[in-house]
């Protein structure tokens, strides 16, 4: 691997000083809600790792539209790149939603349109893998994947969406105010600084993981070239 | 919910959530390192056997070529170590 730029260095400390910051103020900055109590402070970062995990989605399935016209290899290397990154956030999300619905709702997990198409989308982005671990042909797995992403992309709007068009209990904290949902709060001062800041920390920490996981793709690349080199 | 009076104790699902937050993103980065370390091995250790190989295929080339004369082959080696014994005095 060839050395790492000085961009990305700076962006690797900026992640790790970013998400300290926001993590002091999600745990110690923002007020106790008074219904929820101290669970609700998962909120600041169960929403930005579904944000992350969304957008690495949809950058996936333009990174494949971009393959498919130019057929070349680095798209599929940033595809992967942006599922494998949005895979590990949108993971981190349900669990956290999880846990924050255990004292709120009474239970972790209940078939509520938000949950079922999260759980869905999760899902086919791990058969994605399956699917490429199952072709040999570079140019054929490229191919594959690329199609895949593009239909599996649609599930995120969806999981987007679903809560503003469909009954539901998850609460809508932006722009919402369903009033079958349980858990709906009101944001003041303090949380709105903690929840913002929270979206631009893993926003700057998934583009610095992108970068990364996207020089180690390119790395796995040449290693796959020099075997066959040796092997022909 | 409705009528509670005071704010619920609820911080042992808090503390759960950050924990898995931050357990699940150190398994992630340590995945990530053990990767990119094997992808470095590999690249080096594929780097050293391509000379080898270049080796290789260029004495099986010359093997080729000086296989009606194995002769010449074989004096070629007394006469380096020839020199070699004589810078030696």
């Amino acid at each position: 691997m060839q050395t790492k730029p000085i961009a990305l260095k700076v962006l690797d400390i900026a992640s790790v000083l970013l998400l300290a910051v926001a993590t002091y103020l999600a745990l110690f900055y923002a007020p106790t809600e008074a219904v929820m109590g101290q669970v609700q402070r998962v909120f600041y970062f169960h929403v930005p790792a579904a944000w992350v995990g969304l957008l690495g989605f949809i950058a996936a399935a333009v990174a494949g539209i971009v393959y498919l016209v130019t057929h070349d290899q680095k798209w599929d290397i940033i595809e992967m790149a942006a599922v494998e990154i949005s895979l590990v956030f949108f993971f981190i999300a349900i669990v956290l939603g999880s846990i924050w619905a255990r004292p709120i709702w009474n239970t972790w997990w209940t078939w509520d349109p938000r949950l079922t198409t999260a759980a869905i989308t999760e899902l086919i982005y791990i058969a994605y893998f399956m699917l490429r671990a199952g072709i040999e042909d570079p140019d054929r797995r490229a191919r594959f994947g690329a199609v895949y992403t593009l239909v599996g992309a649609v599930s995120a709007p969806i999981t987007f969406m679903v809560i503003r068009l469909f009954r539901t209990i998850h609460p809508v904290v932006i722009a919402g105010g369903d009033p079958n949902a349980q858990g709906t709060f009101a944001m003041t001062g303090g949380m709105q600084v903690a929840f913002f800041f929270g979206l631009f920390t893993f926003t700057v920490i998934f583009i610095d993981l992108f970068w990364n996981r996207i020089r180690l793709g390119n790395l796995a690349a040449k290693v796959e070239q020099l075997k066959l080199n040796i092997t022909n | 919910m409705f009528f509670q009076d005071t704010t619920p104790d609820t911080s042992s699902y808090m503390i759960l959530g950050y924990a898995v937050f931050f357990i699940a993103t150190t398994i992630y980065l340590i995945s990530f390192f053990v990767r990119s370390r094997n992808l470095r091995q590999d690249m080096s250790m594929l780097e050293s056997m391509k000379p080898e190989s270049k080796v290789m295929e260029s004495k099986a080339t010359a093997g080729k070529m000086t296989a009606g004369k194995p002769a010449k082959a074989k004096t070629s080696k007394p006469k380096a170590s020839a020199s070699k014994t004589k810078k030696k005095k």
